[in-house]
């Protein structure tokens, strides 16, 4: 008999099946609906909320973070362009005074070379003008001797 | 001879007794109904505790119930797919909380102390008609997730991927509620078992690590039952391509 029993049969047995089975499942499809209303929602509006707030956070920040990597770039362009300006000023100043000099220089050397030549000239004029007058003065004493020669004679 | 003393052994133990409960024309297995609602209702309780005040910084409770929920998103997740976890999502965590509860439910509390005029109380899901009826829910969920998720086309999956597999697809869908239910009934059954006989027999220490692997079992058995839920919907849903 408790063999019999053991094994199952009619009345109950380990594998007694019977209304228990249909009322078990109504019972979980039940505490389905009720979990789900007092735990399963609830938890995750609250998990989910703070998820997207922080997935937020994160996308805010990395924006905010592309933007000063971007006026960084911005700004070192800009930099960079300044620099390549203040250079191309200075190389323009040098070659301008540069210019300035040589303009000087020549002007200078021009200047010279005129009051130079000028000098020159004079001189010549005046070496001229003085062989001339030596001359006309050898002419006069020649003719004075050539008269002085004829008169004592 | 030894037979019979080994099975009147088991009788002291009171193995396929119940408590029945007759209403009208049908027989209810009481002492299932108690444990259950007893362990059922330590659970609502617990969850609202855990939910009475939910702030933005968990404490306390909440912080318990948000990592469990989390467990069984995961778990939602990886089976069924990121498309239609969230449908399924308080389904599988209701199976995973109910066979999870009832096993540790049954294996830590002393229930043989309360005296029943038949039978006695122990975990819910150690009675075949507590898993049947999970496996059979189980076996209408993923039918109505494949349906209402693809229509007709769900029966693609069972000429999937050649029409050879047809007569083991079906076989399949007897297969799984059968396993899913008899895995965690002879499981949780025999760990009773085992933990009653070392009790009936050495009463002091020795049954401690078997009562201790008991846990673990009832653990991953409620881990196994959710995941296998969880996975079957997950086939049904699943597009192929």
């Amino acid at each position: 008999m408790l063999a019999f029993n053991f094994f199952g049969a009619t009345e109950g047995g380990l594998f007694d099946i019977n209304a228990t089975l249909p009322l078990m499942a109504i019972q979980v499809v039940a505490l389905t609906y009720i979990l789900n209303s007092l735990f399963f929602k609830p938890v995750g509006n609250v998990v989910e909320k703070r998820e997207k707030f922080v997935s937020n956070n994160i996308i805010e920040a990395k924006n905010k973070l592309s933007e000063v990597k971007k006026l960084e770039a911005d700004l070192l362009t800009q930099l960079q362009s300044a620099r390549t300006e203040a250079q191309r000023i200075v190389s323009e100043a040098e070659g301008e005074s540069e210019k300035l000099y040589k303009e000087a220089l020549e002007l200078a050397n021009n200047e010279a070379n005129a009051s130079k030549e000028k000098a020159r000239l004079e001189i010549e004029s005046q070496t001229s003008a003085a062989r001339d007058q030596l001359s006309k003065q050898a002419d006069d004493l020649s003719e004075l001797i050539v008269n002085r020669l004829i008169l004592e004679k | 001879m030894f037979f019979n003393s080994l099975l009147t052994n088991f009788a002291a133990l009171e193995v396929g007794q119940h408590l029945y409960w007759q209403i009208g024309n049908i027989r209810l297995h009481g002492q299932v109904f108690l444990t259950s609602w007893i362990l059922l209702g330590a659970l609502l309780v617990f969850i609202s505790l855990g939910t009475k005040k939910m702030e933005n910084d968990p404490k306390g409770l909440q912080n318990l119930l948000e990592f469990l929920w989390d467990y069984i998103r995961d778990l939602a997740r990886t089976q069924i797919g990121e498309k239609v976890y969230r449908d399924w999502m308080p389904f599988i965590g209701t199976l995973f909380l109910f066979v999870f509860v009832s096993n540790w439910g049954g294996a830590l509390i002393p229930w043989r102390l309360i005296k029943l005029p038949s039978g006695e109380l122990g975990a819910p899901t150690a009675d075949i008609n507590t898993t049947i009826a999970l496996a059979l829910l189980v076996s209408l969920s993923y039918f109505y997730a494949g349906l209402s998720n693809k229509g007709w086309r769900y029966f693609e999956y069972y000429v999937h991927p050649t029409p050879i597999m047809l007569p083991f697809k079906i076989l399949e869908d007897f297969t799984k509620p059968l396993s899913l239910s008899f895995r965690l009934f002879g499981n949780i059954l025999a760990d009773e078992l085992v933990v009653g006989v070392l009790v009936f027999l050495v009463p002091l220490i020795l049954p401690i690590p078997v009562m201790f692997l008991g846990l673990f079992t009832s653990a991953i058995q409620a881990l196994i039952f959710a995941t296998l839920a969880a996975y079957y919907i997950g086939e049904a849903v699943e597009e192929h391509h």
